[in-house]
């Protein structure tokens, strides 16, 4: 660089955001150690939503691919956590990682696929396949067919080293969902990203491979999404195929997204938030309680098109997470020659 | 000196519009092409096509003898053909130093540092030093033009393609941005420029090419161009 000319990337709030960051990981991997085991539970469901909503994010809210059939690879997830734990003999906590890199294997035929789609042809396109995949495990005797599996592996371990090691897995694939999305936006790869997200046909005349990156973050979000469906049914140890393979996944990933606030990184965090205080609050309506959802993701879409985080970021200029390059310039020559 | 760009032949329709009718061009090295016509005469379609945005439906284009007429337009910025756009697309989301710093670091390989100067460097050179850290969806118009000249800057072109790049300036932006170009044009930048604004285009080029309804009436010297029968019957709307 030419001297003075610097280029910072951290703000006083990432300040901020990295220590209280750093504090809530902390507190977070306490928590076997004193929350009960239901309070586990409701945070390992926490925890593998907000690594799908952060994947999700990152492939619609940067990459413009709207998926809709993201429940495809939660669904490759639980399976291979059932294959790899039960049919290959591994132990469950490793098979959940396997999992995951299998289905980002599995993602590259599938973008192989959907990739020659375009927009609602794409969106339609991913759902079609998920149900393929779907459909495959319901008819495969070897993986349970109709009726499912259970996790034969995980329900054998010790019931407190289970829920323990579940609970750290959840909390690796949140935390790493939203690390590894930080890591990418401020690589060269998320400055195309974000290129892409802000316009396509500018990012590629300027020499993005659109392809390239869209084909990276597929594959990415295959692995997060199939390492959160392996913790997650080791969560649930039992698995069927219609619940592993159903569009709701992505109708929350949706939901958390689009509340919390799209092509940001802070904004899945605060819609995974929102989408659980809502559901212990409205849990006891039934069905009301999805109407409900529906009318706060209408209010917030009429009341704020950028999600909740866009009011904090608009009113503060709030960026817990550093992804900007902000141009350091050398102070006015008056000034230089006066200090 | 041998052509960096040559369209042959080339048509393009859009269902039942014909865009661009058996068109053939060249461009030489370091040559400033300019490009006239009415709204609709498939001037921005021609440039797309150059940009690799657009592919033909027939006809050939070559960049320095090579066929890139399938080349995908990141490869085309690759090859260090740059373009602007007649509206100005920012990434709205991103500061104007991270809009360049984009053409820097897609555009011919380099490492980030090497990406960051370029960025810098080009953002001086249009003016846009002060406004680095602004967010580009906030810009006025003039600098939204500025700065999709710079991205394309950014990207160190051998051939520079400009979509009305003047036009919605006043007087003296146009005066500006016309200084601006010249300085690219003494970095032996092959330049085509279409614009409207015909005494701005004027100061810079050596040639001009008129196109109606997707054909070239007119070629050759930007003077007798302007004053030409052809083109003349176009602007003014009258029999020649
Ligand atoms: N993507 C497209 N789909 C359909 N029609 C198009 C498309 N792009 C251009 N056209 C049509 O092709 C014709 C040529 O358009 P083009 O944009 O090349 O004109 P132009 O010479 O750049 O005009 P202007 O001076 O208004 O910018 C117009 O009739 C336009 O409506
Ligand atoms: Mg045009």
């Amino acid at each position: 660089m030419s001297g003075e000319l610097t280029v910072v990337r951290a703000t006083t709030a990432s300040r901020l955001g990295a220590v209280a960051g750093v504090a809530a990981l902390t507190a977070l991997a306490t928590v076997p150690f004193w929350a009960s085991a239901g309070d586990m539970r409701l945070l390992v469901e926490a925890l593998t939503l907000l690594a799908l909503a952060q994947m999700w994010n990152l492939l619609a809210g940067y990459a413009g691919l709207v998926s809709i059939g993201q429940q495809a690879f939660v669904g490759i997830g639980a399976y291979g956590l059932y294959y790899f734990g039960d049919k290959v003999g591994v132990h469950p906590f490793l098979a959940a990682g396997l999992a995951g890199l299998a289905a980002a294997a599995l993602a590259i035929p599938t973008a192989g696929l959907a990739f020659r789609l375009r927009g609602g042809y794409f969106a339609i396109g991913t759902w079609v396949i998920a149900e393929v995949y779907h459909l495959l495990a319901v008819n495969t005797s070897y993986l349970g067919g109709g009726s499912g599996v259970t996790v034969g592996s995980a329900a054998a371990l010790e019931r407190g080293t289970r829920e323990d090691g579940t609970y750290w897995l959840a909390l690796a694939a949140g935390a790493g969902a939203v690390i590894l999305v930080y890591a990418v936006l401020r690589s060269r790869l998320g400055l195309a990203l974000t290129a892409i997200r802000d316009n396509e046909e500018a990012a590629e005349s300027l020499g993005v491979d659109l392809v390239r990156a869209k084909l990276v973050v597929y594959v990415l979000a295959g692995l997060g999404c199939g390492l959160a469906g392996a913790v997650i049914y080791l969560n649930l140890l039992r698995i069927q195929p219609d619940a592993a393979f159903t569009v709701n996944w992505t109708a929350y990933m949706i939901f958390i997204v689009v509340i919390g606030g799209i092509g940001t990184i802070e904004g899945p965090i605060v819609g995974t938030a929102v989408f659980f205080v809502l559901r212990e609050l409205l849990s006891g309506y039934g069905t009301w309680y999805l109407v409900a959802l529906g009318g706060v993701a209408v209010v917030v879409m009429l009341a704020a098109p950028g999600g909740l985080w866009s009011l904090v970021q608009r009113r503060f200029d709030l960026r817990l997470f550093p992804v900007q390059r902000r141009l350091r310039l050398p102070p006015a020559p008056e000034r230089e020659a006066n200090p | 000196m041998g052509s960096v760009i040559e369209l042959e032949g080339v048509s393009k329709s859009f269902g039942s519009l014909q865009a661009l009718d058996d068109l053939s061009l060249q461009l030489d090295e370091g040559e400033a092409l300019g490009v006239v016509g009415p709204n609709g005469a498939g001037k921005t379609t021609m440039l797309s096509l150059i940009a690799g945005s657009l592919h033909p439906d027939r006809g050939r284009i070559l960049f320095c003898g090579r066929d890139v007429t399938r080349v995908s337009p990141h490869g085309h910025c690759r090859l260090g053909i740059a373009r602007t756009f007649q509206i100005p697309r920012p990434f709205g989301g991103m500061t104007v130093f991270e809009n360049v710093l984009v053409g820097a670091s897609f555009g011919p390989a380099g490492s980030d540092g090497e990406a960051e100067e370029i960025a810098v460097g080009v953002l001086a050179d249009v003016g846009l030093l002060r406004k680095a850290n602004t967010l580009a969806g906030s810009l006025p118009l003039l600098e939204r033009k500025r700065l999709e000249l710079a991205r394309a800057l950014a990207a160190r072109p051998r051939v520079l393609l400009l979509d009305e790049i003047a036009g919605g300036l006043t007087e003296p932006e146009v005066l500006e941005l016309v200084a601006t170009i010249r300085k690219v044009r003494a970095a032996s930048v092959s330049l085509v420029w279409i614009e409207h604004i015909v005494h701005a285009l004027l100061a810079v080029v050596d040639r001009l090419v008129a196109l109606d309804f997707g054909r070239k009436i007119v070629e050759g010297d930007p003077q007798a161009v302007m004053a030409s029968p052809e083109v003349r019957s176009v602007y003014l709307g009258a029999g020649a």
